[in-house]
């Protein structure tokens, strides 16, 4: 079997990854524009930072490729012939498959503003946006971010990295509304705020305008205010890269659509990671994923599929962490901005703003536990996955709080803390704490 | 990698910074004149004017940078800085270091008549405090042990301001600080005030090859009742209590808390860190040395015995001529000019790494017979490699960490710093029962790396 992976983000490696292990004799291809081997996109604002370089950010050393059988060629596949089994790439050459991958990623999102095109004026997703970041922000003195979501928090930390003035514009009222309920989103904001971050709440982009030589000097927002800059980052998210797909008769929509298989509209054609559009996601999930991890697991769950063990996907129960300049950012299972009234949730916050954790659980008894956001401190995956796997009732849960504390050690302990607000705020259950941290009262629970 | 990434020039430092920077120049500048001046009086007040500078400049550069800044992780720039990034500060540094070290073994000891070479005035300049704490005039030996505190002293400063945010980091470097400061430093010199053995009780064979060697042993053995007591806690802590202490926190509770030369790399190396080489070729070298490196300390330390037990007939002066040259290579080359004179160049731990063989034997017994590990959690890891850039020990973290797997290496040394460093929060060191001490998380499936070999 020749399998042609197009796209070596985390999607296309993991699956080549898990197709060496389930099948070592087959022949894997990987075709890849942006860069010759493998790199973490989400490492991107760390070599602009100086943090690392661009060589620390590969997950494998270059000789893992050859050793693992696994070809790369680097080149942009112009063309897909899925009637011929063959792709055509911008080297002139053509390659056969047996299978195919798309893996494809996601590009840039922008909305036909007035003036986007004016040089200095950017996204950032790929190797060449963060070489034209590092050019254009040199020695500049200040740079606009449109768009209050985690890419928009990133950029935004990395113009402050180089003592850059940043002005985050962002649509709604508070930082990532859609996501992040009002108390979450302020302790946010209480980091942008220690960090001179200027954010402009209920702001939207109206134009882009330039100077004589084509270069933005600032921008006017929709209430017609101009805020002079020399630099302009677009944060306002990402649509899957369709642009091969297109090339072919595979059926697309916003993205590629896959069955729960990831098999496109084409036999032997398949699709994962951010470029996939589930036609019927399971309830509660969205149809397009754009996620480091749900790439990873839907290139392994492709990957069995692709060597004869049809495999559905499933991603289980949801997560995700970030963080936003100091604060660290983690959440599992369902933890809307908005509960709907079946939901109820309780909110703790440390006194000086450093930690909070909430927790989403049914209103009706016996309340089981359906998701958590966790700022300022960390939280056991395993331990919040069982809770919320078995609906443990939150009663339960408070009281075991210290089995799902993964704090390094000697960090100051909330769980007393956290439990004495539960009581005070649903009164009725007096939980009592029985369970402090550490990794023996885990095993031994 | 594609696009060439051009790096723009770095961002100007505050000018307080600037002055406080300037302090530490001046006090090098001092420390020559120190060295240069023949006179002990005026040579004198060179030296304590230089210590007064560097630590005033040290310490307000470490407050001025790092407090202006809200706790946190703060790496900004590190692989842009000419001196943390293998740049020409880095290798004038390291010149420095090495020159140093080198003067010191070589070209500074005493010629019987009070004259200690080429650091001579500097050494006579610590006489008045020499004798106010060990009751004897300073030597070259003493010279280095004071540099080395405040070394560890003043760069401890700098790295608790750096890493206030974590406690597991403040603590940590507090431990350092007191055992080089107290164990290390007054303590020996407390001892050879009251007329006793000069002993490092935070130092234990292998790594103090010679405290189980039997002329150390016999010494300390016709000293008295402390001599005897010595012996008993260095058999005691190399035999019983190093194995037990690692079985239940790994490594880490000597390498990154009590050793001296750990406590250097963890204060005036913490700059370096991230210099470590991270490639399987590295890791192929720490095998072939270091374990090697533990046969022969321990091979020469039986042989002594037996030619000792037989009456000092089976080996002639084979023994001791051994002795003097793992002295040599290994005592001193080694861990001295190269492995502290190379921080700025090849990362802050080379000695640990890749010589040390007490880290060697807390290696086997981490990997065997302990209950730490790092845990990973689940699926979190983003593979950004910051956990692996601050691995001071050369461990590729996000190697485990991007395929959920607990990270259990014999070489580290558990500074807690890819914890600290990771922006997902997906490592912790942990001590645990040792049953499903390897286990991964459920959450991702293993793949076909090959690490190692
Ligand atoms: C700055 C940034 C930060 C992020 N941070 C996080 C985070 O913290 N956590 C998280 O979960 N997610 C994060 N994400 C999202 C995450 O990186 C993506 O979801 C993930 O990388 C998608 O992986 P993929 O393999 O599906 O696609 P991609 O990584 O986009 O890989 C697709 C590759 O295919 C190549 N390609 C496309 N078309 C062709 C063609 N025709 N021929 C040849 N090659 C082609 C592209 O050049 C690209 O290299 C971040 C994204 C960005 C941009
Ligand atoms: S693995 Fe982590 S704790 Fe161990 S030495 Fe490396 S950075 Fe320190
Ligand atoms: S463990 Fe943390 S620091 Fe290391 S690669 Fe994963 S996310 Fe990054």
């Amino acid at each position: 079997m020749h399998l042609v992976i197009v796209g070596n983000g985390i999607t296309g490696v993991s699956c080549a990854l898990a197709v060496r292990r389930l099948r070592p004799d087959a022949r894997i291809t990987l075709v890849s524009a942006e860069s010759a081997h493998h790199y973490s996109r989400t490492a991107l604002m760390y070599v602009y930072m100086g943090h690392l370089r661009l060589s620390d950010i590969k997950p494998y050393e270059d000789w893992f490729w050859d050793e693992n059988r696994l070809g790369l060629v680097h080149a942009t596949a112009t063309a897909l012939n899925t009637r011929e089994n063959r792709l055509t790439l911008d080297n002139g050459t053509t390659l056969a498959y047996d299978q195919l991958l798309l893996a494809t990623g996601s590009q840039s999102t922008r909305y036909g503003w007035p003036g986007q095109h004016l040089a200095g004026v950017q996204s950032l997703y790929g190797l060449p946006d963060l070489a034209a970041m590092a050019r254009d922000t040199h020695a500049i003195t200040r740079g606009v971010v449109v768009g209050g979501g985690l890419i928009g928090a990133e950029l935004a930390e990395m113009l402050h990295s180089r003592g850059i003035e940043a002005v985050v514009l962002v649509r709604d009222a508070r930082y990532w509304a859609s996501v992040l309920p009002p108390e979450e989103a302020n302790l946010v904001d209480a980091q942008f705020e220690a960090n001179q971050i200027q954010v402009r709440y209920r702001t939207e982009l109206g134009e882009i305008l330039g100077d004589a030589q084509g270069r933005v000097r600032a921008v006017r927002t929709t209430a017609g205010e101009e805020i002079p800059c020399q630099w302009v980052g677009l944060a306002t998210g990402v649509a899957p890269n369709l642009a091969l797909a297109n090339t072919a008769d595979v059926e697309t929509d916003r993205g590629i659509l896959v069955d729960e298989y990831l098999r496109t509209s084409v036999p032997n054609v398949y699709a994962a990671g951010d470029c996939a559009q589930h036609r019927r996601p399971a309830a509660g999930e969205v149809a397009i994923e754009q996620l480091w991890y749900t790439g990873r697991m839907q290139g392994e769950t492709v990957a069995h599929t692709l060597c004869g063990q049809p495999t559905p996907y499933r991603r289980g129960v949801w997560f995700n962490s970030a963080k936003f300049f100091n604060l660290e950012y983690q959440t599992y299972g369902q933890a809307p901005a908005q509960p709907g009234a079946e939901l109820s949730s309780f909110y703790w916050e440390h006194p000086a703003g450093r930690a909070a954790l909430r927790i989403y659980f049914r209103a009706a008894s016996p309340q089981a536990v359906v998701g958590f956001n966790a700022l300022g401190l960390r939280l056991r995956q395993a331990v919040c996955e069982a809770w919320i796997r078995q609906r443990a009732p939150v009663a339960t849960v408070l009281a075991q709080l210290g089995a799902a504390n993964f704090d390094p050690e000697f960090f100051p302990q909330h769980e007393q803390a956290i439990v004495a607000a539960f009581n005070r705020q649903f009164p009725e259950q007096r939980v009592v704490l029985r369970q402090r941290k550490g990794l023996l009262a885990r095993l031994t629970s | 990698m594609t696009p060439a990434f051009a790096a723009p020039p770095l961002p100007a430092a505050p000018a307080a910074e600037k002055l406080a920077l300037a302090g530490v120049a001046a006090g090098l500048l001092a420390l020559l004149l120190a060295l240069a001046d023949a006179d002990p009086t005026r040579g004198q007040w060179w030296l304590y004017g230089a210590l007064a500078l560097l630590t005033g400049g040290t310490l307000a550069w470490s407050g001025l940078h790092y407090g202006r800044r809200p706790a946190g992780v703060q790496q900004h720039n590190l692989w842009r800085r000419a001196s943390t990034s293998r740049g020409a500060v880095a290798w004038v540094t390291s010149l420095v270091l090495t020159g140093f070290y080198v003067v010191l073994y070589w070209f500074s000891g005493n010629d019987g008549h009070g004259h200690f070479g080429v650091l001579n005035n500097l050494v006579h300049a610590l006489d008045a405090f020499s004798r106010a704490l060990r009751a004897r005039p300073a030597d070259q030996w003493f010279l280095y042990g004071t540099f080395y505190t405040l070394a560890v002293l003043l760069m401890g400063g700098r790295a608790l301001w750096k890493y206030r945010h974590s406690r597991y980091q403040v603590i940590r470097t507090v431990s350092v600080m007191f055992f080089q400061l107290g164990f290390a430093f007054l303590l020996p010199g407390v001892l050879q005030f009251f007329q006793q053995p000069e002993f490092y009780f935070n130092y234990f064979w292998p790594l103090k090859y010679d405290y189980l060697f039997p002329g150390t042993v016999t010494s300390l053995l016709q000293s008295g009742g402390l001599g005897v007591f010595m012996v008993f806690w260095g058999a005691v802590m190399s035999l019983l209590a190093t194995p037990v202490l690692t079985y239940f926190f790994g490594k880490r509770w000597y390498c990154s808390w009590v050793c001296g030369c750990g406590g250097l790399a963890e204060t005036a190396g913490d700059p370096y860190r991230q210099l470590s080489d991270k490639s399987r070729a590295a890791w192929r070298w720490e095998v072939r040395l270091i374990y090697p490196i533990l046969a022969i300390i321990v091979a020469l330390t039986a042989l002594l015995w037996a030619h000792f037990a037989t009456g000092n007939t089976l080996l002639g002066e084979a023994g001791n001529v051994g002795a003097k040259w793992y002295g040599f290579a290994i005592g001193s080359v080694f861990s001295g000019v190269i492995g502290v004179g190379f921080y700025p160049i090849l990362g802050n731990r080379v000695w640990c790494r890749f010589g040390c063989p007490m880290a060697a034997y807390l290696g086997l017994l981490q990997k065997h017979f302990s209950r730490f590990r790092i845990s990973t959690n689940g699926g979190q890891c983003i593979s950004c490699g910051n956990c692996s850039n601050v691995c001071e020990m050369g461990i590729d973290v996000k190697q485990y960490a991007q395929r959920g797997e607990p990270i259990i290496r014999a070489s580290c040394v558990g500074c807690g710093l890819c914890s600290t460093a990771c922006p997902r929060g997906v490592l912790n060191l942990e001590n645990g029962p040792r049953t499903g001490r390897y286990q991964a998380s459920p959450l991702i499936h293993a793949d076909s790396l090959r690490i190692l070999g």
